[in-house]
């Protein structure tokens, strides 16, 4: 069952041969064998996914029409709120925090009828690309358990790669989906900013973060791409636009853009050597593909994090255990004796050492006499990215490249030096910069592990997207 | 390197509380990690806007007007908070006690 794409599925649901429960529980039994070693669940939600299933299967015993993703089990990352399951965002400060209300997406997968098995791993407040962050744990890469799942959303990966479920949500800041997507194999989507609600996301960099989709091909991302863009009054930087699905795409009429920046010096070989092979494919089936420039793209790291902490350190200033989250004002330990104390002393015990690095960087960054050359400069760094992009979008359709410089890494490879994690992320923190959508599609494999292709596109060009990785997939 | 008062206060900013050891850790991060950011030093940007979306958006706004909830709605958040009295959050006190002889 959890080879099925989410049509079969639901064609065999429709046709009544199996029941939204049987679902559920195969599902369901599956997820807790594996995920003892595995790790994608911090919170698996039998109760709540067999809930579900019963009263889906009550309206089609009534003969009730279902949606496409009606009984598809859905992971979704620990850092997206669904209501009364506990969300922790994979930090000991929310380990007990219960979710008092549904983000905007989770209640779309709702009400269409998906099938909740679980919250995801993630590195703490999504900072990391490899899981390594979090406190519960690190998820294992399904195809080798010695190395990494990717992060932050590396739970939401793996859980789709290992048949845990159908499909996930993540979150991509900088990476945090394409990335993960990459390492695991599978299709993952960071929409344009702006085109699915962050009401429910807990945030990290307000102008970065977007909520996506992963699956394990590209028909299914877009299927849970449909259920949860849109225009939300609860987001006032969400975007209201139509969604056209294209179909059969003519790769003829595609024209491919490769920045050289992208296969410059250190990109690993073996990853070069594979899209190579996915370009010829790209060629032989007529589509044009020519060398581009991203000249600003050297600056997209240092810009991205100096936006990237100095935003954290305004949203994460809330865990200061007052209103939720835990709290030095009470607990076993020496209860804090005053009000500042309270503040110093839970986040310093209660925030991961990521957390406080990037607080603290970002706090320099903003403190007074520099923000005009850092968090303003990094602000008018994008601008000149963004005008990069728009001119290589003159001449090209998409821009392909590597997700990242490196194939999935062991564990315990990178986390010892923040530097070498930040590097991880090169070929994707532009994309997050610039606000434009990109897309990790599977590309093969070199030395056995998985490697992705980033494909980027012009703003709310998610369904361009996803019709090259469905023609990809044919190839 | 960033000197250990320097990244001491940036901590007190930024309200963490941190160990001897974290103070050592963070100086020999935080400094390398500066350091690379100093490659934005190489550009001039003065005649640049900075960037705000990925589309032109204009200010997004809507009715000043209070949208009520429901109190059970009210009690769910409560329930989170570490210390609550009579449905209001309960704090240290904000103004220190003063001593009368």
């Amino acid at each position: 069952m959890y080879e099925f794409t989410i049509r079969q599925l639901h064609e065999r649901l429709v046709q009544k041969e199996i029941s939204a429960t049987e679902i559920a529980q195969t599902f369901l039994e599956h997820a807790e064998k594996g995920d003892k070693t595995l790790n994608a669940f911090i919170t698996q939600t039998p109760e709540l996914a067999l809930h579900q299933a019963e009263e889906l299967d009550a309206k089609i015993a009534k003969g009730e029409e279902l949606s496409l993703l009606a009984g598809i089990p859905c992971a979704i990352k620990d850092s997206i709120l669904v209501k009364d399951v506990a969300c922790t965002a994979g930090s000991k400060i929310l380990e007990h925090y219960i979710a008092p209300y549904d983000a905007t997406v989770a209640q779309k997968l709702r009400e269409q009828g998906a099938l909740f098995v679980g919250k995801t791993n993630t590195d703490e407040f999504n900072m990391g690309a490899s899981t390594e962050n979090s406190a519960f744990g690190v998820t294992k890469n399904p195809h080798d358990p010695t190395r990494v799942a990717g992060g932050s959303s590396g739970g939401s990966a793996a859980s789709v790669a290992a048949g845990q479920a159908l499909c996930s949500l993540g979150a991509d800041t900088g990476g945090s989906i394409r990335l993960p997507a990459a390492f695991c194999g599978v299709v993952g989507l960071k929409p344009t900013y702006g085109a699915v609600s962050r009401y429910g996301l807990i945030a990290m960099a307000s102008s970065l973060d977007q909520i996506g989709p992963l699956a394990k091909n590209a028909e299914d991302a877009e299927i849970v791409f449909e259920a949860i863009f849109g225009k939300d009054e609860l987001d006032a930087t969400s975007l209201d636009y139509e969604y056209k699905s294209l179909s059969n795409l003519d790769f003829a009429k595609l024209r491919i853009g490769m920045p050289k920046e992208f296969f410059g010096e250190g990109l690993m070989p073996e990853i070069e050597k594979c899209l190579q092979s996915a370009f010829q494919k790209l060629e032989a089936a007529g589509a044009k593909i020519e060398e581009v420039s991203l000249p600003y793209a050297k600056y997209a790291l240092a810009a991205y994090y100096i936006l990237n902490t100095s935003e954290v350190s305004a949203n994460l200033a809330r865990y200061d255990g007052i209103r939720y989250g835990e709290s030095r004002a009470k607990s076993q330990k020496p209860i804090a004796n005053s009000l500042l104390d309270v503040y110093f002393q839970t986040r310093g015990e209660y925030l991961g050492e990521e957390v406080k690095r990037r607080i603290m960087l970002g706090t320099y960054a903003l403190s007074e006499g520099y923000y005009d050359a850092y968090y303003l400069k990094a602000q008018k760094v994008r601008t000149l990215l963004q005008k990069d992009f728009d001119a290589a979008f003159q001449n090209v359709d998409v821009i392909m490249g590597p997700p990242s410089p490196f194939l999935p890494f062991k564990i315990g490879e990178r986390s010892e030096n923040p530097l070498a994690m930040y590097l991880v992320d090169l070929y994707t923190v532009p994309v997050n910069l610039v606000g434009l959508p990109a897309l990790s599609a599977p590309a093969g494999t070199a030395a056995n592990l998985p490697v992705g292709l980033q494909i980027i596109g012009k703003p709310l060009q998610e369904n361009l997207l996803f019709a090259v990785a469905k023609g990809l997939e044919k190839l | 390197m960033l000197s250990s008062s320097k990244v001491q206060h940036i901590a007190k900013l930024a309200r963490l509380e941190l160990s001897d050891k974290e103070i050592v850790k963070f100086q020999k991060e935080l400094t390398s990690i500066w350091e690379y950011f100093e490659v934005l030093s190489e550009l001039d940007v003065s005649k640049v806007e900075p960037m705000t979306h990925a589309v032109p958006l204009q200010n997004v706004s809507r009715q000043d007007i209070a949208k009520p909830k429901s109190s059970e709605e009210a009690q769910r958040l409560l329930k989170m908070a570490p210390e609550t009295k009579d449905g209001y959050l309960k704090v240290k006190s904000i103004l220190q006690p003063t001593n009368y002889a």
